[in-house]
């Protein structure tokens, strides 16, 4: 079956290569044959790489230990959920993932792309198959997933205890959706510039693949930090680790473009700036997997140190200079439609919001590469940790926050005095009032009360908006409330769902500031022993030991710690707590003994607990006890966004045309028909 | 059918039965069924490695803030004090830890301890870079440009909306316009500016 396997991918890149040379040529000289071509290639290209990623499961499933690749990331006892997940769990895996969920992007493009917009699509399929290719070219010559040993063991490694974990099945997929899917707008773009169909059509087509992009890397970062919660045991959920910083990064810039998007679609302004956006963002992504895949940087969280980082740099230099040339060779194209009307405008707003999402997205990237640069320099290797990102980027995105509730606030093309009175005096006075309730109940930590109060001055902002707007339905066709709102948000989904998104964000800001009063403490406790722990609320808990048992467990050997848990001295139930020892099918330790946390979260607090160690072989054993205020709206608040994003991207709400004549804009919307 | 039980053995399991049965019996120090007897763990090698119990010094605030402000050498990416309390199989940071508790021992303020690492171990031992130097830059350099981008961008604002057109004033509502038709103008405008 490796054979196949090697077949699929050699297949593959010819087919890749084949259809980046007609896609371009094609598209270039205006020929529908080659056109043509490049378009089969696409789906020919998704065919083969689909057979290897079939050829790999079978490997997998059928424990095939000569594959080198089933060795190190499998074993007999490995449960099927994870030996299935394993495809993406290692290097020369992910990499066969990537490309093969690439060419289904890319045959999704040339299948349900609008009919106006197919002028793109041979650049669109040329850049989809050098991407692929690339990627094919890497397995092919540094890290082929269907390598073999020149011998076979009886049994695997196994897959890392760590990654035997729900949210480590989804969450790299996820992160992986959202980072091949960013491909997709980042052909039109180049397709744009390549055709030099320059209007605002291109957008339009990506519309929909900018949401799904967006969307599938927020779910990867929630879902990311949900897993080094519950796994990692350290007690949070962000460490500003350069591979979390790498999938932050094009999150930040595809925030912002969809922001700067929506003035380019009114107005018809901001052309070079998104396109610029695009780009950037494609190669934030390329270049967040060479961070993860080269070693250059030390990660927890990165593959080994391996040859791949030299293709990933030499592709990322080719891919920044070709495309800039390519964008500084149409500037004179990209002229605005519209000028910009007054200095207090949404549209300012939002130039606003995107110079501190480009910002942030700047310093986390600096703060990342910084090491590098440092020991390049002055000779001398720093270490960058959370202290330096916690003081640059908390200021930047409290103001990023305070503008999620500015901008909607203010009118499009110019805002009056009496206009912005009416709009900013119920939100203000709402942050005001936050401000001094927490001020009135003892909260000193600067940042956390500065985050609530901002927090409720936007969610002010988004409650006065709903309210406003059902409001007036409710005025103009006499529908009851709820009604009303479903109405509303149904006929525009891209502004109210926009909103709900800004609510999740504030939840998600209001969960990080209360980490700003966790509490820890370690204690040695025998069974019948009890730990107590005052949480920022002024309860009082008490962990008491009830003791310690071992057993045996699918793959893996446990011992797990029994916690019984009061608050106030009334009884909250009980937390277990483990430390398991992965083994093969023959009984062989795999890994070295791994923590499971014991959580028990509730809105207001979560108590986790960590079994460290036992002291002498005996039930007497090492616990940290910790309080993470407000951490279950985290995830609460991760749900909230994906929900908004989910309703801004659901298909219908109206023609193009009959919102904007809603709206009354001036600049046609694009989309419209002319 | 015969048994591989002794004699003295039959004796002693009748015995020990007969004293299950008695209330009086001392009952066992374990508190879960599995554990062993005495509180000894069935198989200690499966906790991992064994631990010291947790001292004073461990929860000692002062020492864990300078452990926060030290990187662990063992490759973890973390700082000694979220290390030492996590990765339980790191013997880094356990040592690190008590080298941090004997300098405060011996009476040397958080900065002297720090210092002391960094005289060791060269200044990647900190979790973040002092602020001296060329690591100026990196403190400073996102501010300074976000800084500069802004007051770039207001001054391109001005530029741009120097040569817009005046704002046309909206018109005065007809002197006999009902309140409904006054409330219709007033929802179109909120629509408007949507």
């Amino acid at each position: 079956m490796t054979l196949l396997g090697n077949l699929a991918l050699w297949v593959a890149l010819l087919l890749g290569v084949w259809g980046a040379i007609t896609g371009f040529v094609g598209g270039l000289y205006a020929r529908p044959d080659l056109e043509r071509s490049a378009r089969n290639a696409v789906f020919a290209m998704c065919g083969a790489l689909v057979l290897a990623v079939f050829t790999l499961e079978w490997a997998l499933f059928h424990h095939d230990f000569n594959v080198e690749y089933v060795a190190a990331y499998t074993s007999r006892n490995l449960p099927i959920f994870y030996t299935w997940s394993a495809l993406y769990a290692g290097q020369k895996g992910s990499l066969l993932f990537w490309a093969t969920v690439l060419s289904l992007f890319g045959s999704l493009a040339q299948l349900f792309t609008a009919r106006r917009h197919r002028v793109y699509l041979p650049f669109v399929a040329g850049v989809v198959c050098t991407v692929a290719a690339f990627f094919v070219t890497v397995m092919l010559f540094a890290a082929n997933p269907f390598g073999r040993l020149p011998y076979t063991p009886a049994d695997g490694s196994g897959l890392n205890p760590q990654l035997q974990n729900p949210g480590m099945v989804f969450h790299p997929p996820m992160l992986y959706l959202g980072y091949i899917s960013m491909t997709i707008p980042f052909a039109f773009a180049i397709a744009a510039l390549a055709s030099k169909q320059l209007d605002s059509d291109w957008l339009i087509a990506i519309r929909k693949w900018t949401l799904v992009s967006w969307l599938f890397l927020s779910i990867g970062l929630v879902l990311g930090m949900w897993w080094a919660y519950v796994e990692l045991g350290w007690g949070g959920y962000w460490a500003w680790d350069p591979v979390e910083n790498a999938a932050l990064l094009p999150w930040l810039t595809m925030t912002a473009f969809l922001h700067s998007v929506m003035i380019q679609e009114k107005r018809g302004m901001l052309k070079k700036w998104n396109l610029a956006l695009v780009i950037g963002s494609w190669l934030l992504s390329i270049m967040g997997t060479f961070i993860t895949r080269s070693g250059v940087i030390s990660s927890v969280h990165s593959f080994t140190e391996s040859p791949v980082g030299y293709y990933f740099a030499f592709f990322l230099l080719f891919a920044a200079v070709t495309s800039f040339t390519l964008y500084t060779r149409r500037l004179p194209l990209l002229t605005a439609e519209a000028r910009l009307e007054s200095m207090v405008s949404r549209e300012a707003g939002f130039l606003f919001n995107n110079l501190l999402l480009v910002g942030i997205a700047f310093s986390v990237l600096w703060g990342t590469l910084f090491p590098i640069l440092s020991e390049a320099i002055q000779g001398t290797k720093v270490t960058v940790g959370p202290p330096f990102f916690n003081q640059v980027n908390i200021p930047l995105g409290l103001a990023l926050l305070a503008l999620t509730g500015i901008g909607p606030l203010i009118a499009w093309r110019r805002a009056s005095l009496p206009n912005l009175q009416r709009q900013f005096a119920v939100p203000v006075t709402a942050g005001v009032f936050t401000g001094l309730v927490l001020l009135l109940l003892r909260m000193r930590d600067f940042y956390a009360l500065l985050a609530i109060a901002i927090g409720g001055f936007v969610l002010a902002t988004v409650i006065q908006e709903f309210a406003r707007g059902t409001r007036a339905r409710r005025r103009q066709y006499r529908e009851p409330a709820p009604l009303a709102l479903a109405h509303l948000v149904a006929r525009n989904r891209r502004r109210y769902g926009g909103y709900v998104v800004h609510t999740g964000i504030v939840v998600l800001f209001i969960a990080f500031a209360g980490m700003a009063f966790k509490t820890e403490t370690e204690a040695t406790l025998k069974p019948g022993e009890s730990a107590t722990v005052r949480s920022p609320y002024g309860w009082t808990y008490s962990f008491t030991h009830l003791g310690i048992s071992q057993y045996d467990q699918l793959n893996r050997l446990v011992t797990a710690a029994t916690i019984d848990v009061r608050r106030d001295g009334k009884r909250l139930g009980l937390l277990t707590t483990e430390k398991r020892q992965h083994v093969d099918a023959l009984g062989r330790p795999t890994f070295q003994p791994s923590t499971e946390v014991g959580i028990r979260s509730d809105p207001l607090e979560d108590l986790y607990v960590v079994l460290g160690g036992v002291v002498g072989g005996t039930e007497q054993a090492v616990f940290r006890f910790t309080i993470n205020p407000l951490v279950w709206w985290v995830w609460y608040g991760g749900m909230i966004v994906v929900l908004g994003g989910l309703i801004v991207m659901w298909p219908g709400g109206g023609s193009p045309a009959v919102k904007r004549a809603q709206a009354g804009y001036a600049v046609r919307l694009v989309g419209e028909e002319k | 059918m015969t048994s591989d039980c002794k004699r003295r053995e039959f004796f002693g399991l009748m015995v020990s039965s007969v004293l299950s049965l008695s209330p009086t019996v001392r009952q066992s120090v374990d508190s879960l069924p599995g554990s062993g007897p005495s509180g000894r763990l069935w198989d200690p090698s499966r906790a991992g490695r064994p631990l010291e119990p947790v001292v004073a010094a461990d929860n000692d605030a002062a020492i864990q803030a300078i452990e926060k402000r030290l990187h662990c050498t063992c490759g973890c990416g973390l700082d000694v004090y979220t290390c030492r309390t996590t990765d339980f199989t790191c013997t880094t940071s356990p040592a690190m830890h008590q080298h941090v508790v004997t300098l405060a021992q011996q009476g040397k303020s958080a900065q002297e301890i720090l210092d002391a690492f960094v005289r060791e171990s060269g200044v990647a031992i900190l979790m973040a870079p002092p602020k001296r130097g060329f690591n100026l830059a990196g403190y400073f350099t996102p501010s300074l440009v976000i800084l500069v981008a802004g007051v770039l961008l207001v001054l391109a604002l001005r530029r741009w909306t120097r040569g817009a057109p005046a704002p046309i004033p909206a018109p005065p509502p007809p002197p006999d316009a009902s309140p409904a038709e006054l409330e219709r103008l007033r929802h179109e405008l909120e629509q408007f500016q949507e």
